[in-house]
C-alpha cells in the first residue's frame, strides 16, 4: 500500500531535503515507524519518550487530523496522503 | 580641568562609554533581541523567520537582553512617548525602529461603573480596543510588529490565516506599507469582515472549510514560498506585539497589575501575552509585583481550552467550532497548552457562553458604557457575568475586560437581536402618538 507522507521544514534535513516521500504502512504509528527506518532520527522529533505523537505535532491523513479518527491506529488505504504539521500556527 | 577631562576620555574611553558602544552595536543589529528560543526545550535559534524547534516543534519565542532594556526604560521614559503602542519598544521585538502601525495602541481604558453595578462588582475596567486603529481591533497590535520585523528581514509579501480581523489588519497595514499580501480565510466568514479586507487590495483566497483547515493549508503554503506570513513563520515576532494591551492595561491603571483580568481565547495567544507583559513589568520594577489572576473566556460552540481547564486538565481536546464568535472559533488552538498554564498558575478561571449569551453580553456592554463590541468582545463579557456571580471573582475586587474587536464587524450576529427602528411619517402627531403608546 503506498501513502505519500508530507515532510515539514523542520524535518527536511532528515530526509535530504524531500518534500514528498512515498512509503508503505497499514496505520499512522506504521508510516511513523518507516519513516524512522527509512530517515534514522525522525522518530524521535514526532514521538516523546512516552510513544506518543508530541504536544506540538499535528497530524492529518487525507487533511483530517488524527485526533478527530483513530490517533495513531489510523488505518492508511492506497493513494493515502499524511500531512505532518507544527501545531504552532494560526491564532 | 573640564578641558582635562574631555581630553583624558579621548584616549581612555569609560567604561560607561564603552557600554554604550557596545550598546549601539547591539542595537543595530538586533536591538534589544537575544534569540528565539524553543519554550520546551531551550534551544536558541538565529532571529529569523522561524517558529518552530527543529528537535520537537515546540514554539519559539523572542528572548530579550533585559538587562539592557533595565538601562533604559522606565516610568519616565514611557510617559514622555507618543501615545502608541510603540511607547514600549524595547519590549516588542524589531531591531531598530518600528516602520509600519506606528499610531496603532493606546486605546482607551474605560471605567466602566454602570456594568459593574449590573454584574454586581466593585470596580470594573473596560480596555477597549474596539477603538484600535486603523482596523478596529487587537490585530492591529500583532500586525504592526509582524510587518516591522518583516520588513527588517526583507520580505515584500506578507500573509496570514485568519477569522477575519487578522485579515483586515494585514490587508490595512501591507497596503500602507505598500506590501504585497495574501490572506486566506474560511468560506462562512460574516461580509463585514471579508468587504473589510478586500477593500485594501489584496489577494483574499476564501477556503471551503474551518479555520483550522485553513491554518494547515497555510502552514503548508509556508512551507513552500518564501513569504512572510505573519502567524505562522513570523509568529515568534506577531504574537509578542499582544503585550503592549498589557503594558497599556498596568499604565493606564497607575502603574499597576490589575487583580483580574479576563480575556477571550482562539488560539490562546494574547491570554499568554498578557500575562507576560504583566511578569515583565513587574520582572523591570515598572510596576509593583503583586498577586493577579487571568481568566479565560470561551463561546460554548468551541471551548477546547476551558473545557480542559474546568476538567484539570493540563492538555485540550481539539473540536469542530459551532458558534456565532467566528473570530474565536479556533478548534485547534496554537497556544492552548500555554494558555491553561498560565490560569493554572494564576489561579484563574474559565468559563464559556451560549451563543444567545453572546449577544446578551454585547447588549450590556453596548447599554451600560455605550461600546459596541463583536461577538468575541460579547464572550468576554458573558463569561464575566458567570464569574462574577458564582464569585470566582470576588464582588469586592476590581476587574479588567479586554474587548478585542468591533461590532460593526459582526452585525449579522446581532441585526435580528436588536429590536427595529420605529417608522413614522415626518409629522408631530405621529410622532406624539408614539410616545404616548
Amino acid at each position: 500500500m503506498s501513502t505519500k507522507v508530507r515532510i515539514p521544514t523542520p524535518l527536511r534535513k532528515l530526509t535530504n531535503n524531500e518534500e514528498l516521500v512515498e512509503i508503505s504502512a497499514a496505520t499512522v504509528g506504521e508510516a511513523i515507524a518507516e519513516l524512522q527506518t527509512r530517515y534514522p532520527g525522525i522518530q524521535e522529533r514526532l514521538v516523546d519518550e512516552s510513544g506518543e505523537i508530541r504536544r506540538f505535532v499535528n497530524v492529518y491523513v487525507n487533511e483530517e487530523d488524527i485526533r478527530f479518527l483513530q490517533n495513531k491506529d489510523t488505518p492508511l488505504n492506497d493513494n493515502d496522503e499524511i500531512s505532518i504539521i507544527p501545531a504552532i500556527a494560526g491564532g | 580641568m573640564a578641558q582635562m577631562r574631555h581630553d583624558s576620555s579621548a584616549f581612555f574611553p569609560s567604561p560607561q562609554l564603552v557600554f554604550k558602544q557596545l550598546l549601539g552595536l547591539m542595537s543595530e543589529e538586533n536591538g534589544y533581541m537575544k534569540a528565539l528560543k524553543c519554550r520546551e526545550c531551550g534551544r536558541e535559534y538565529p532571529l529569523t523567520a522561524n517558529h518552530v524547534c527543529e528537535f520537537d516543534f515546540g514554539p519559539l519565542e523572542v528572548a530579550y537582553d533585559y538587562d539592557l532594556i533595565r538601562n533604559s526604560l522606565n516610568r519616565e521614559v514611557i510617559s514622555r512617548r507618543s501615545n502608541s503602542m510603540w511607547r514600549y519598544r524595547e519590549l516588542l521585538p524589531v531591531a531598530k525602529e518600528p516602520t509600519v502601525g506606528l499610531q496603532v495602541g493606546y486605546t482607551p481604558l474605560v471605567k466602566a461603573d454602570r456594568l459593574a453595578k449590573r454584574l454586581g462588582i466593585r470596580e470594573l475596567w473596560i480596555k477597549n480596543d474596539t477603538v484600535n486603529y486603523p482596523t478596529l481591533s487587537f490585530k492591529d497590535r500583532v500586525v504592526s510588529v509582524a510587518l516591522s520585523r518583516s520588513k527588517e528581514l526583507g520580505f515584500d509579501t506578507v500573509a496570514c490565516a485568519s477569522t477575519g480581523n487578522l485579515a483586515n489588519s494585514v490587508a490595512a497595514n501591507a497596503a500602507s506599507a505598500g506590501l504585497r499580501a495574501f490572506v486566506f480565510i474560511p468560506a462562512d466568514l460574516e461580509q463585514g469582515k471579508i468587504v473589510n479586507s478586500l477593500v485594501y487590495g489584496p489577494e483574499v483566497i476564501s477556503i471551503k472549510g474551518h479555520y483550522d483547515e485553513v491554518n494547515r493549508l497555510c502552514a503548508e503554503i509556508a512551507g513552500k514560498y518564501s513569504w512572510a506570513f505573519v502567524n505562522v513563520n513570523m509568529r515568534p515576532y506577531y504574537a509578542e506585539g499582544s503585550k503592549s494591551m498589557g503594558f497599556e492595561i498596568m499604565e493606564q491603571l497607575g502603574w499597576e497589575i490589575p487583580k483580574h483580568t479576563v480575556v477571550c481565547m482562539a488560539s490562546g495567544s494574547l491570554l499568554t501575552k498578557i500575562h507576560k507583559s504583566y511578569q515583565e513589568f513587574s520582572k523591570l520594577g515598572i510596576v509593583d509585583d503583586s498577586k493577579y489572576h487571568i481568566h479565560g473566556a470561551q463561546a460554548t460552540g468551541c471551548s477546547p481550552i476551558t473545557a480542559a481547564h474546568k476538567s484539570s486538565l493540563d492538555f485540550f481536546k481539539p473540536v469542530k467550532p459551532d458558534t456565532i464568535a467566528k473570530s474565536l472559533a479556533i478548534g485547534t488552538p496554537a497556544d492552548g497548552f500555554y494558555a491553561l498554564k498560565v490560569m493554572r498558575e494564576t489561579a484563574g478561571h474559565g468559563d464559556d457562553v451560549t451563543d444567545d449569551e453572546i449577544r446578551e453580553g454585547i447588549r450590556l456592554l453596548a447599554e451600560c458604557e455605550g461600546i459596541f463590541a463583536e461577538t468575541a468582545g460579547g464572550v468576554t463579557v458573558g463569561v464575566a457575568k458567570k464569574l462574577i456571580a458564582n464569585g470566582q471573582i470576588p464582588k469586592d475586587d476590581s476587574a479588567v475586560l479586554c474587548i478585542t474587536g468591533n461590532g460593526l464587524k459582526t452585525l449579522d450576529a446581532v441585526a435580528a437581536h436588536v429590536g427595529r427602528a420605529k417608522e413614522i411619517r415626518p409629522s408631530l402627531r405621529e410622532f406624539e402618538a408614539l410616545l404616548s403608546n
